[in-house]
């Protein structure tokens, strides 16, 4: 069963008509918006470090319907635990561009006060929890979030996020299997975008897909279309169903592909082709999307322009609040590494001020 | 020793229902010391977790269950075995209140049983604190006495920061001494004072401790009048009763069971060199673990004892 892959949409645009998920028109618009607006965000991020305003990008591109339509399956109250490319789902859960913006500026707005690279992002009243650049570490918080949530016997969910590289690593090995042995509440969503940097896919594991895995842990794994918005939805919340319902976890597998480079830093032409990448291009998310919509007769040439034109103006509008903005506060360098400042630190303190304050003297 | 942990824990875990317990045979079996016995009987398998054999497993599901809200306690059995969680300790727990710019926090204690003395060989003997101190996020929190091991664990299980508790095994049933029933904290970053002296000053903390006070009443005999210093917290620890017991005797001799080399030691002697050099009469000595790996059949050797720690009392005292 693992082996299969769960489709909705065709990548020619045609339908699955049993598999069709029930989502109301507004909101089928809603979420193909979000898609644009993570597009366009993502090709500006990557503009601006290469302008040099920003000192750093990693994106999305490619893997907008994964973790969009995945996210669409969650509950505000459930808790997102994210590797560092999934940029839509922390629009869809409320994050705001000017959030975004000011983390990417690194700025004195910035909720998380300038200490992390861009997108390693995440905001409390979103329930979506601060990532980090170690690989699949996150993976055992969300289990413990889940766990502390069953045995308070709160209905809550958690879902994380991971590459196919991730799967390699000790933690995703540790998290399935507590997972497993507790029963948690966790989805554990891993985005096969077939790259980690420039190692492919066949390098990680042996296994004929990365589903199966969850066999050995004691629970489903299924494969899903990563790049078939609605296929993902459909599939994410039968997963987060089946977990607030007691049913325990479920590894999800979705097969999608890293359009873009891994990062600012990288250069995929050292590693891939042309001709691979114009293979996933005829399996991109949003034109085929598009075409479902457009199929529906409930978006139009005109809703695409007009939507593309809003989604870059509030970003331009994001951007230019963000770049404006000064450095955060000196002290901030200091701070919340303890709850209390403790006396080496102020000491530590005093003395950068003093620097600053001779520095500024000469 | 271990019953004023036991204690501590049992106490806490009345008062405050978030507090939970995980690690490898915490539960039914009460922990391989017995730190955690009969708190499974007592408040059942939610809150006393036996985990899988995983470290980084048990650390990391931790962070997850403060970040929810609750207290764990983990247990990492012997700090030989911490090191698969370290990622999740360095990357992750010490990190998290810092990089969420104070949105998220994780206030974990880790208990774990250190240092040497119990024939355990070289994976159940070292004392590797030096790590965690070199590691901004982190309090490290080491008792000598039972009294002082139920205080610092209810204040750890109280501090808003993630705390490594370590515990000195080899005393964990050898030191005895008087632990009040009722509730008491010992506050994180004060050192005690175990022993007034005008000539001399150890610094020492866990099992070191004792070993410190026998060399001080071997130094008596010769007439000289060492002071003693329970460190007790070595992040954030507590400048102002150091420096003013090195400008009170003037000689300090710095003790610690861990490798020398860029051992907690050499942060102590810095910091004294920074502050206070013009009070010193002598070097700085440093009795601590040869730079080896532990040994099982010349332990005693690797071991500081009282003899060595004399030897350099009197060679600061005639400098």
């Amino acid at each position: 069963m693992t082996l299969e892959l769960l489709q909705v949409i065709k990548p020619s645009g045609e339908l699955v008509a049993e598999m069709e998920p029930e989502i109301p028109k507004d909101e089928l618009r809603r979420l193909y918006r979000v898609m644009i607006l993570t597009r366009n965000l993502d090709t500006r991020g990557l503009q601006l470090q290469r302008q040099g305003r920003i000192g750093f990008y990693i994106g999305c591109l490619g893997q907008e319907a994964a973790h969009i339509g995945s996210a669409y399956a969650l509950k505000p109250e459930d808790w997102v635990f994210p590797a560092y490319r999934e940029i839509g789902s922390m629009l869809l859960r409320g994050i705001t561009l000017n959030q975004l913006l000011d983390q990417y500026f690194a700025n004195a707005e910035d909720v998380q006060k300038g200490r992390q690279l861009t997108n390693l992002f995440g905001v409390k009243t979103a329930n979506y929890v601060s990532g980090s650049a170690p690989i699949a570490t996150q993976i055992p918080h969300a289990v413990g979030v889940a766990l502390a949530a069953k045995i308070r016997g709160d209905p809550i969910v958690t879902l994380t996020y991971f590459g196919d590289g991730a799967t390699s690593g000790n933690d995703f090995h540790t998290g399935m299997n507590f997972a497993g042995v507790y029963k948690t509440p966790t989805v554990f969503f891993c985005l096969n975008n077939h790259w980690a940097i420039s190692v492919p896919v066949e390098r990680q594991t042996a296994s004929e897909t990365i589903a199966i895995k969850a066999q050995a842990y004691g629970f489903e794994g299924v494969r899903v279309d990563g790049n078939d918005i609605l296929a993902v939805y459909r599939t994410t919340k039968d997963a987060v169903e089946k977990a607030r319902k007691g049913g325990g976890p479920t590894l999800i597998e979705a097969v999608t592909y890293r359009m873009g480079p891994h990062s600012s830093s990288d250069d995929p032409k050292r590693y891939r082709t042309e001709q691979e990448l114009e293979e996933w291009q005829k399996r991109e998310p949003l034109a085929r999307f598009r075409k479902y919509l457009e199929r529906k007769g409930i978006w139009s040439e005109a809703d695409e322009k007009k939507t593309q034109d809003e989604t870059n103006r509030e970003i331009d509008e994001a951007v230019h609040h963000a770049e404006k903005l000064p450095k955060p506060a000196l002290e901030t360098l200091f701070t919340d590494v303890y709850a209390k400042m403790p006396w080496h630190l102020e000491e530590q303190l005093r003395e950068l001020r003093e620097e600053k304050r001779q520095g500024d003297n000469n | 020793m271990v019953q004023a942990v036991n204690h501590a824990l049992r106490e806490e875990m009345t008062r405050n229902d978030k507090v939970v317990i995980l690690g490898e045979d915490v539960g039914v079996n009460g922990g391989v010391f017995r730190a955690t016995e009969g708190l499974y009987q007592e408040f059942g398998p939610n809150r006393v977790i036996d985990t899988p054999l995983a470290e980084s497993g048990i650390i990391g599901v931790s962070i997850g269950m403060a970040l929810y809200g609750l207290r764990p306690v983990p247990e990492i059995q012997f700090m030989d075995f911490i090191y698969p969680g370290f990622d999740q300790i360095q990357s992750e727990l010490a990190k998290f209140r810092y990089r969420s710019g104070g949105q998220y926090t994780t206030p974990v204690v880790i208990r774990t049983p250190y240092g040497g003395g119990i024939r355990g060989s070289h994976y159940h003997s070292q004392s590797t604190e030096a790590f965690f101190a070199h590691t901004p996020g982190l309090k490290v929190v080491i008792p000598a006495t039972p009294y002082d091991a139920k205080g610092l664990l209810t204040a750890a299980m109280r501090d808003p920061d993630p705390v490594i508790f370590l515990e000195p095994k080899k005393i964990y049933r050898t030191v005895r001494g008087e632990v009040p029933n009722e509730e008491y904290t010992v506050p994180i970053g004060k050192a005690n004072i175990a022993r007034e002296g005008s000539d001399v000053v150890v610094f020492a903390y866990g099992t070191m401790l004792h070993v410190a006070l026998e060399a001080a009443e071997l130094a008596a005999t010769k007439s000289i009048n060492v002071e003693v210093v329970d460190i007790r917290t070595i992040v954030p620890f507590d400048i102002e009763t150091i420096t003013n017991s090195v400008k009170k005797t003037g000689r300090v001799v710095i003790l610690h069971e861990a490798c020398k080399t860029c051992g907690f030691g050499a942060e102590i002697a810095a910091q004294i060199a920074e502050r206070c050099i013009l009070n010193l009469k002598a070097p700085i000595l440093r009795v601590a673990g040869f730079d080896v790996p532990f040994s099982y059949a010349l332990e005693d050797e690797y071991m500081p004892n009282a003899t060595r720690v004399l030897a350099a009392i009197e060679k600061v005292y005639n400098f």
